[in-house]
């Protein structure tokens, strides 16, 4: 059993083999993987014994839960309105000239995914981003920058 | 069920219905049409597509007559001004992410989103082009995938879950990248689909139709080094008719008509082969029960049916562990194949090579049965084409014959003769009724204790039957069986027949004989057949194969004179030598997930 | 200039929730309801829907299990309040859902939270685990847990929001049945804002009065709002409704306002001319707390786009009027600015965006039209030149 499999089969144990399983089973995945492959998707499918086609039906329903592989670190900048005003492209051009990708890319050492993202719910302080589960409020360029900076030193 | 009644008006017209009915349905025992999309009298509600949409007096919003029940006093009225611009723009706003090229559609004329358009006169597109560009996905030899046609109605991905149980089908995404799709988006060959073509039966517009062939086979007609057979499905000859618009109706004689006048060199009949298949299936079936209860081996009982290539997909991907249940024998139309190329091209001297067999079916599976690399028994390919029932309809079309005038024809001879057993293979329960009449008359030299031969408890549009066939007074080659209560069940849709194998697997049930067919009502409401479907409709085709059963002189297989010929000349006997290497198979275990 | 904008401090207000939960305990469920019918509460979330009522709804069905579920998802963009709640009073979000569960006869809740909020998960939980045992304690048996979102704006509908913690596609629900008949799983199901829990449980603590005799006959009692976009004073406020936009404006402008975007991306846009007659409330334009302000100096035509491409993402795609017409709402704006299509255009848009709002099948895609005709109305000429 290969570990993907191991995680969704522990994962089921805890959550059960309902239906109503099936999110934080997806969510537990992304958390550890950053995205589901289709080896964990079957493996999901089995478990709740429902169709595969079904498990990326619902899976791809959900912006977070990325069905091509991610970076170690995904970075998702909001892009609605209060921080399209407040400068969220500058930040992500200054995102994309650090990690030398374009918005949407991996970086080739996979550490890291830049994407956008609808309303994150920091309207008052954007623009704001989101590592991970980690906020980032408020950011510019320069801050931005340094944050991803301090990513690198720690991994 | 709850008879409360309750009381509303229908454009300013009282009724009065039962609690629980929907505005859609009160508004029908008017005779008001409200138009719909997502709407199938087969699925669950969906209220997605939103085209049926109607007035409620003293509500800002348009409820979905589909989805909406009534309740005590409401006043609806189904063509308000209201209604009529929110209908034209929805209607335009699916022709916008639509691919409405339908000069060159398959589907032209039998378009729903068409007739609606054309009703609506919507004429001048206003809104702009949001279609989606993509390929055709043309990967399996059954059905072709046309997003740029998709409404996103839904219709398919219920069947294929709700009927079916496969859920090959299912909604991805969202917003406007939402779209019907399969997993990862793969090809449709490379998942799990049955190729049942449920989808197709109920899909409004051309996302997803036939795999079409009617060139090539036109192509091998003109040839005049091809010699063209063509061989017709129990289930077609009671629904061609719906094609000239006429009904289901017992049209057989019309049909091999036109197949001659369409330039066929011999029309020939599945219904043989039908016929040898309960020959060859019961005493598998005798075999097996013998096997189990004279000798004691491990034999894999219940014994299943193995004509629906829908069903036997099905079960190569869903319980690969239940292989050994599958009754060995080839369905009808590929034991007609080998069987046209080396017995039948002997008696008519031609070479194989220079033959083509063309089959009519109602069904889109056995376009890729025919492809499976098993099925090559005659050392040719033996089905070259297989073409649904719709097919057949359209070529008749395209070669300007009028369908309603033709006088009855007869089938050629040989491979031409059969029996009602055949014919009532079409309908669910009828090669349960078949292989009864035979099996018993041949354990007791009696005929099955039923009316007529009419065997009424394996009949009709239950899920799953059961019934059990008391053995009595045996002939004394078959003595272990006497005393023997025979079980059987019958199965149809895939969602049945998945819930039956799950009674057998947990050992919640026992039977010794399962019918299954992968589509609802059997052959008759098969992936190929005539649109619309729905339960009234096949059960007026079912109607039509007990007349046409009732009709025939011969009603048991084993009384098919062509069908002794065979054994005699050819064959030898059932399960004999001949017979395992042109008219059985074998299974091969799929991916589940 | 006189200061009309009353602050209100019963949100965050530290209160001794389980006095109150004690006390409601021993009350029966028709007390309870009665009194939060009686202040007048309506939900927090944007629908404004009679808290008691609902409540009344739920309790009247005959079930073996019934459910509350606060509503955590958080989408509606300048929305920001109901994490600030969760982060300062979690407790009194978990008292209201208790109070709730009391008086419908539901034992298990469930905060389903937006995947956007996972940091809040660590401190949820805790205070999960002392509410738990403090509920032991009170002999009180209900139990909360969380269902996390995974970025889908729509599954802020309640029926979305059901069919998502059922582990299924966020997609709406036909309604009827309604949720207090048939929710999560089926059962009769309570679903309230983050904020209306609040405030119920409030009310318990002060009985109606306090709230009813603030705001106004149609609008009761206090909002928390979320400031945001050209102001000096982005933030979250709890203030008394029926204020004008004016009152407002004066309050948190920067002086240069030009328009306030009321009730977030799915709300409405008001110009400078209407701010004097516009009310803040169910009798005006009603908000679930988004409030946008745009200073002369932002393109209306960028901020409608902006909305637009949010719903033309986050439909969830099933019915057709949503799904296909936010996106022809939006390539019709791009064609009538760049002249593919006349300024006539707008007027056919308008007709399709009041089929959205009659016929789609759930309020996001009843209300995702709303700021494309309020910004159509007002500021015509920027979305053409």
């Amino acid at each position: 059993m290969t570990n993907v499999e191991e995680l969704v089969k522990q994962q089921a144990e805890i959550h059960g083999h309902k239906r109503e399983s099936l999110m934080p089973i997806l969510q537990a995945v992304i958390r550890s993987e950053r995205f589901l492959s289709e080896e964990a998707m079957v493996a999901i499918a089995k478990e709740l014994d429902i169709s595969t086609a079904d498990v990326y039906g619902t899976a791809s329903f959900y912006t977070f839960m990325d069905t091509k592989p991610k970076g170690k670190n995904i970075i998702r900048v909001c892009k609605t309105i209060t921080c399209h005003m407040k400068g969220k492209d500058a930040v992500i051009g200054a995102l994309e000239d650090l990690l030398k990708i374009k918005l949407g890319d991996n970086t080739s050492d996979g550490k890291f995914s830049l994407l956008q993202a609808n309303c994150l719910g920091w309207c008052h302080k954007g623009p704001v981003m989101l590592i991970n589960d980690e906020v980032y409020p408020e950011v510019t360029p320069q801050s931005a920058v340094e944050v991803i900076q301090e990513y690198l030193k720690q991994k | 069920m709850s008879t409360y009644k309750v009381n509303l008006k229908v454009n300013n017209l009282n009724v009065s219905v039962d609690e629980g009915t929907t505005i859609l349905d009160a508004a029908r025992q008017l005779n008001f049409k409200i138009p719909t999309l997502c709407h199938h009298d087969d699925l669950c509600v969906a209220g997605n597509c939103r085209v049926c949409v109607v007035e409620q007096v003293g509500n800002r919003l348009l409820p979905a007559a589909c989805a909406t029940p009534v309740s005590e006093g409401m006043e609806v009225l189904t063509n308000s001004m209201k209604v009529r611009q929110a209908r034209k723009n929805i209607i335009e706003l699916l022709l916008s992410e639509h691919n409405a090229d339908c000069t060159k559609c398959f589907k032209s004329g039998y378009c729903e989103l068409q007739e609606m358009a054309n009703e609506y006169r919507t004429g001048d597109h206003i809104f702009l082009d949001v279609r989606s560009k993509n390929e055709i996905d043309i990967s399996s030899p059954s059905i072709e995938k046309d997003d740029s046609k998709c409404i996103r109605c839904q219709r398919c991905v219920r069947t294929c879950t709700e009927l079916q149980a496969v859920s090959a089908l299912a909604v991805t995404h969202k917003g406007k990248e939402m779209k019907i799709s399969t997993f990862l988006d793969k090809p449709m060959n490379d998942v799990v689909c049955t190729n049942c073509g449920q989808c197709i039966n109920r899909c409004p517009t051309a996302s997803l139709v036939e795999r079409n062939y009617i060139d090539q086979v036109f192509d091998a007609i003109y040839d005049p080094k091809k010699f063209v057979v063509v061989q017709t499905a129990p289930a077609t000859r009671v629904a061609i008719s719906e094609e000239f618009g006429l009904g289901p109706n017992r049209s057989t004689g019309k049909m091999v008509a036109a197949l001659r006048r369409l330039g066929f060199d011999k029309v020939l009949d599945t219904d043989f082969t039908a016929d040898l298949t309960i020959m060859e299936e019961g005493t598998e079936l005798l075999t097996r029960l013998k096997e189990a209860l004279v000798d004691g081996k491990e034999v894999a009982l219940p014994m299943m049916t193995s004509c629906s290539p829908g069903w036997i997909k099905f079960q190569e991907h869903i319980f690969p562990d239940m292989l050994d249940n599958l009754s060995t024998c080839k369905s009808p139309q590929q034991m007609f194949g080998p069987l046209a190329k080396t017995y039948y091209a002997e008696k008519i001297n031609k070479n194989p090579a220079d033959m083509v067999v063309v089959s009519i079916m109602p069904c889109t599976a056995k376009k890729y049965e025919a492809e499976r690399p098993e099925m090559r028994g005659s050392g040719y390919k033996d089905v070259d084409f297989v073409l649904t029932t719709r097919e057949l309809g359209r070529m008749i079309h395209q070669a300007g014959i009028d369908f309603e005038k033709l006088e009855d024809e007869k089938y050629d001879s040989i491979l031409g003769e059969s029996t009602g057993a055949a014919v009532i293979f079409g309908a669910t329960g009828g090669v349960m009724e078949a292989a009864l009449r035979t099996a018993y008359e041949i354990v007791t030299g009696r005929e099955v204790p039923f009316a007529n031969l009419n065997i009424k408890p394996v009949r009709g549009m239950d899920g799953i039957k059961e019934a059990a066939v008391k053995i009595k007074d045996v002939k004394e080659e078959w003595s272990f069986l006497e005393g023997v209560e025979l079980k059987i069940a019958i199965a149809h849709g895939l969602a049945n027949a998945k819930e039956l194998m799950n009674k057998i697997k947990s050992g919640e049930a026992d039977y010794h004989f399962i019918e299954v067919m992968a589509c609802p009502s059997g052959c008759i409401g098969g992936g190929g057949q005539p649109i619309p479907t729905n339960m009234e409709i096949r059960k007026k085709r079912a109607a039509a194969i007990y007349e046409e059963d009732e009709k025939m002189v011969l009603r048991k297989s084993h009384e098919n004179p062509e069908v002794t010929e065979i054994y005699k000349s050819f064959l030898h006997k059932p399960l004999g030598h001949r017979s395992h290497d042109l008219l059985h198979t074998h299974y091969y275990p799929r991916k589940r997930y | 200039m006189e200061n009309k904008i009353k602050k209100v401090d019963l949100i965050f207000e530290k209160v001794d929730y389980l006095e109150v939960l004690e006390r409601s305990f021993k009350r029966t469920q028709d007390e309870i309801i009665l009194d939060v019918i009686d202040s007048g509460l309506r939900g927090r979330g944007g629908a404004g829907f009679p808290t008691g009522l609902k409540w009344k709804f739920a309790k009247n069905e005959e079930a073996d299990q019934k459910y509350v579920i606060c509503n955590a998802d958080e989408g509606e963009p300048g929305t920001f309040k109901d994490r600030e709640i969760l982060t300062q009073v979690p407790e009194k979000v978990l008292g209201g859902m208790a109070l709730c569960g009391k008086a419908t006869g539901a034992s298990e809740g469930y905060i389903y939270l937006r995947g956007e909020y996972n940091f809040l998960l660590p401190s949820l939980y805790a205070a999960i685990d002392k509410f738990h045992a403090q509920m032991k304690e009170l002999n009180f048996d209900f139990t909360i847990r969380i269902k996390s979102g995974s970025g889908a704006y729509v599954c802020g509908e309640e029926t979305a929001l059901m069919e998502s913690m059922e582990g299924k596609r966020g997609e709406p629900r036909n309604k009827p049945p309604f949720p207090t008949t048939s929710g999560y799983l089926g059962k009769p199901t309570s679903i309230n804002n983050v904020e209306t829990l609040v405030f119920a449980l409030m009310i318990a603590k002060e009985g109606p009065n306090q709230f009813k005799d603030m705001g106004t006959f149609d609008s009761r009692g206090s909002k928390v709002f979320s400031v945001s976009g050209d102001t000096p004073k982005a933030g979250i406020y709890e203030l008394e409704l029926g204020m004008s936009l004016e009152d407002f404006v004066n309050e948190f402008g920067d002086g240069d306002t030009k328009a306030v975007q009321i009730g977030g991306a799915s709300g409405f846009c008001v110009a400078r001319k209407h701010f004097k007659e516009t009310v803040i409330g169910f009798e005006g334009i009603p908000t679930g707390g988004s409030m946008m302000l745009f200073n002369s100096t932002r393109s209306m035509y960028n901020i409608l786009n902006d909305y637009l491409e949010f719903f033309e993402e986050e439909s969830c795609g099933q019915c057709t009027p949503c799904r296909v017409g936010c996106q022809q709402l939006l390539k019709g704006i791009e064609a009538v600015k760049k002249g593919i299509k006349p300024p006539s255009y707008l007027d056919e848009l308008q007709k399709l965006s009041e089929t959205m709002k009659i016929a789609s099948k759930c309020g996001l895609g009843q209300s995702a039209p709303n700021p494309f005709n309020s910004i159509i109305n007002n500021f015509r000429e920027e979305i053409i030149y």
